[in-house]
């Protein structure tokens, strides 16, 4: 049976693994390829790597932190922020990543979807996306897309996105919700699964996790194919070994830790 | 010497690493004569199996992957590799592929609850033992990327299998010293990497 992945985020800034709540007051923990090496050593499913500042600074992904990771974590990895073109993608994923995530790129251009699915692959392309509830007009799942880590809204509805962005080719998409993020108070069940509903790739479901109990929430009622995690796992509170435990006990499928 | 077939089509880095963290280095190569004197041979893949055989034709490396084979020396395909070592793939459109082993692939068709593609870690049950999984349990779980999967046409050639999409598919195909997996044993943490070392010591027989 297909096993529900538990993946940890690391954000990175200034070479640092760091940790915001609602995309601010950020604090370093420490080095991202080392902290990816022992997740991986632990049991978790796949990471995730994000320059958070790549794109602000317009400046691109740093490929030698993404070569010492693959050196280090024999898992699937992605990484994302700071993607700005093909190029840029096709040199993140010769360093070894298996996925490449757009988010901002990908709504002020859409065709780079389409152009990286076409020449890597959909699997390789995973759509991440910053969603906010809002009463707005026009958006008709109550949730708008933002960019720019959180501080822009663009007056986009987030399954509507979620649709197109599967039309062109993504192969999966990462939901964060911005109400949820960094909170510990439990995934936004509610955009999970209007937006697992609505596209036919995996989702995986980001922010808000503080406690295993919320991963089995999302799992059953978000019915999404994966979580993400960060604080809970960064500070220590809990341990991959002792997610997976919760979840097996729970009846959701996990990949044993081997 | 371990060749890594390079037909454009693959994530080597990823192979040739995994390949360095269990003791073995790798050559990655398109050209004919490296492959052809290679000791044991990769042949990796991910993306359309269309497109991955027209860059096998392109290359020219059809009949030389045929003749390695033939020689009796251990061969691995992963993912893609895994699926065009059949007669046929109907990823765009009805392709013909390399016919090392008889059979073609088929598409999971999605339903509730199981996506398209197959994305992450499934079990992985052993039909019948096999060198390569000498040190790992049986129904370990592997990583998958794929909306294709194979279906030889012999059930002697399925080393092992697994569900998904109501489907009991080929995880892993092997006939005497060719094997190949369908899930990408170089993402599969510590027992795709006992798998890769029990590669690189096995002699082809079985």
């Amino acid at each position: 049976m297909l096993t529900k992945r538990v993946i940890v985020c690391l954000d990175v800034r200034n070479g640092k693994v760091t940790k915001g709540v609602k995309f601010a007051g950020n604090v370093d923990l420490g080095d991202p390829v080392e902290m990816g090496a022992q997740y991986y050593r632990d049991g978790v499913d796949e990471l995730v790597f994000y320059d958070i500042m790549a794109s602000a600074e317009k400046r691109p992904i740093d490929i030698a932190m993404v070569r010492a990771v693959a050196r280090k974590v024999f898992i699937p990895f992605s990484v994302g922020g700071g993607i700005r073109n093909l190029e840029d993608m096709r040199e993140v994923l010769l360093a070894g990543a298996e996925k490449v995530s757009v988010n901002s790129l990908a709504v002020q251009n859409p065709d780079i979807i389409s152009q990286g699915a076409r020449a890597f692959g959909k699997q390789c392309i995973v759509l991440g996306m910053d969603a906010k509830r809002s009463d707005a007009p026009g958006l008709p799942s109550g949730y708008e897309v933002y960019v720019q880590g959180g501080r822009k809204a663009m007056g986009i509805d987030a399954v509507d996105w979620a649709r197109r962005a599967v039309s062109l080719g993504a192969g999966e998409i990462c939901v964060n919700s911005i109400d949820a993020d960094g909170t510990k108070s439990g995934y936004e069940l509610k955009l999970t699964r209007l937006i697992a509903d609505a596209v036919e790739v995996p989702v995986i479901a980001s922010g808000g996790a503080g406690t295993p109990a919320h991963l089995v929430d999302v799992f059953r009622e978000g019915r999404a194919d994966a979580g993400l995690v960060a604080s809970m796992v960064h500070y220590g509170t809990y341990s991959l070994p002792s997610i997976k435990s919760a979840l097996a006990t729970a009846g959701i499928p996990v990949r044993s830790v081997p | 010497m371990i060749v890594l077939v390079d037909y454009k089509a693959g994530n080597l880095t990823s192979v040739q690493l995994a390949l360095a963290e269990v003791g073995h280095e790798s050559v990655i190569s398109s050209d004919p004569s490296v492959i052809s004197a290679a000791d044991r041979l990769v042949f990796p893949g991910v993306g359309a199996a269309g497109s991955a055989m027209e860059e096998v034709n392109r290359l020219g490396l059809a009949p030389v992957l045929k003749d390695f084979v033939a020689t009796g020396k251990p061969f691995l395909g992963i993912c893609v590799g895994c699926q065009i070592i059949l007669d046929w793939s109907l990823e765009d459109g009805r392709t013909a592929c390399l016919g090392l082993i008889p059979g073609g692939t088929e598409i999971f068709t999605p339903g509730p609850g199981s996506k398209v593609p197959h994305m992450g870690w499934n079990h992985v049950g052993f039909y019948r033992p096999h060198p390569l999984f000498e040190g790992i349990p049986d129904r370990s779980h592997f990583y998958y990327v794929h909306s294709y999967y194979p279906t030889p046409s012999d059930h002697a050639d399925v080393l092992a299998e697994s569900d998904y999409a109501g489907v009991r598919f080929a995880a892993i195909l092997g006939r005497k010293n060719l094997a190949a997996v369908q899930f990408h044993v170089e993402k599969s943490g510590a027992h795709g990497l006992r798998l890769l070392k029990n590669f690189c010591a096995w002699d082809g027989g079985c």
